[in-house]
């Protein structure tokens, strides 16, 4: 497909279209609501670039964070679910192959915006997922294999709410990193789910204190999580509400920085 | 496409008001969000009541922090709702987390309340005619439809948003949203969490606009809510 044909497809949707294109902050608008949705990779790349050309270096960096991150959950997913017998029922194998589905998603979104802007999609690690022997049987304990999710998954959304701020200058970009974030969110709410039906740790779906339910050795993806002033403002008992420190530290996630992310994972890229 | 907000109309505001609240924004700020809220009041309109006593969540990101805090008002009488007598049949773990989820709604709407000071909107009245408490059902649906709702809305909302800290402090509430969502999808369907409702082929969740938010939200609303002079973008 090439530029011309989305904008077609586009006009062919909404006649108006050359008009907002010549004022840049209708672009975007036109490009969420009309563009097929297996278009918009190359819409946001190609508006952007044409669009904010000196600042793409930034945001592409921080598409290619992302794509890395991206790159190791789709794979460890694909791993696992290669295994069928490491899910004690279907509705486990198939909530597994639904998350391992968004994350493959997540990453050809990203290769695909990447290189439509001009960027050059970073090439996928070498993934190690006993992290160096620390999780040996990860593709054959099925609580191991749950506890490596949900680190997973908390971390992906502590990455990218710590990179929104990075991307405020571009509306669609930063559209379709928020849209990612909250998926990684649902993920992580399952699998909780899933660990604590299995007796694997007494998680709820939201993360409470800076407790992993897991132990020392994913703290570094918790820790902070136990924040319970924002902007100043102390939640805990906030008003006279009966909000207690963990109902306050459940309410807000925090976010990690990309050095803070790049550490945690270090151990599972060889 | 729907047409967007002409910029240029004149907004009703409260005579002789607006000056004052403005400089008592900038004297709150210095003590809650920082210095950031000083530079807003400016060239960006309150909130007020317009004549036909639809309440405007005003302009700027204080107009953005007003829209979420309309949502977390109507979330949190949901659930305080909810949690005053449980429905039939609610079993301890049910009855566990929706509290939780009441207290993480009643802590989002003190939060805005109290970063927004004297540039909150009112306290909204709301609507639960079309839901019947008692059912389990009726409960969790409605709980389903607020829950994605502000999921969507939040994701939509980021790019309206003009200062990054503001950005970052929805993104800590809209994460939460989600996980509420999951666990509400995941009770009434199991695997539900992410389904193709809110998540599309490439992965990515839905994001609706302030006008189609306010919209659905209007269902559950007694108080009327203008998004016009919010940002477009």
């Amino acid at each position: 497909m090439n530029f011309g044909n989305i904008l077609n497809e586009i006009e062919h949707a909404d006649p108006e279209v050359f008009e907002k294109v010549s004022q840049r902050r209708h672009i975007f608008k036109s490009f969420g609501a009309k563009v097929a949705l297996a278009a918009l990779p190359f819409a946001i790349g190609s508006m952007f670039k044409k669009a904010y050309g000196q600042s793409t270096g930034a945001i592409i960096d921080v598409l290619n964070f992302a794509l890395t991150l991206e790159y190791l959950e789709a794979a460890f997913y694909q791993q696992g679910s290669a295994n069928p017998a490491l899910f004690p029922t279907a509705a486990a194998a198939n909530a597994i192959a639904t998350i391992g589905q968004h994350e493959t998603a997540h990453v050809n979104f990203l290769k695909t915006a990447i290189q439509a802007s001009g960027g050059t999609p970073v090439s996928s690690p070498t993934f190690d997922f006993t992290a160096g022997g620390t999780f040996p049987d990860v593709f054959l304990n099925y609580q191991t294999f749950l506890a490596v999710a949900q680190t997973f998954e908390d971390t992906g959304v502590r990455a990218y709410k710590g990179q929104a701020g990075n991307l405020i200058s571009n509306n669609d970009v930063l559209t379709a990193a928020l849209n990612i974030h909250s998926v990684e969110a649902r993920h992580a709410a399952h699998i909780r789910q899933m660990r604590k039906a299995n007796g694997f740790g007494d998680v709820k779906p939201w993360i409470t204190g800076n407790d992993s339910g897991i132990g020392a050795v994913v703290q570094a993806s918790y820790d902070g999580e136990e924040n319970t002033m924002q902007a100043g403002i102390q939640i805990r008992d906030i008003n006279g509400q009966a909000v207690s420190m963990n109902d306050a530290s459940e309410a807000f996630d925090e976010p990690l920085s990309k050095d803070q992310i790049l550490a945690i994972v270090a151990p599972f890229i060889v | 496409m729907k047409k967007e907000t002409d910029l240029n109309v004149t907004t009703p505001e409260l005579p002789g008001t607006s000056l004052s609240r403005r400089n008592f924004l900038a004297f709150a700020g210095m003590g809650v969000l920082g210095t950031t809220l000083i530079s807003l009041g400016s060239c960006k309109r309150d909130s007020g009541i317009m004549p036909d006593g639809t309440i405007d969540l005003g302009g700027g990101d204080i107009g953005i922090l007003n829209y979420a805090y309309a949502l977390e008002q109507l979330e949190a009488a949901f659930y305080t709702k909810v949690a005053s007598s449980f429905y039939a049949g609610a079993s301890a773990d049910e009855i566990s987390r929706l509290t939780e989820i009441r207290n993480h709604e009643v802590a989002h709407r003190e939060f805005f309340k109290n970063a927004l000071g004297s540039s909150a909107i009112p306290d909204l009245e709301v609507d639960f005619s079309s839901i019947d408490f008692n059912s389990r059902n009726s409960v969790l649906g409605a709980a389903k439809a607020f829950e994605d709702l502000g999921v969507s809305a939040y994701n939509g909302a980021g790019k309206l948003i003009a200062n990054a800290d503001y950005l970052l402090l929805a993104g800590k509430i809209v994460s939460v949203e989600a996980r509420h969502a999951a666990y509400i999808r995941d009770i009434i369907s199991n695997g539900s969490f992410a389904d193709m409702e809110v998540v599309d082929a490439n992965g990515l969740e839905l994001s609706r606009d302030p006008n189609a938010v306010l919209n659905i939200a209007s269902t559950y609303l007694k108080s009327k809510l203008s998004a016009k002079n919010l940002p477009t973008s």
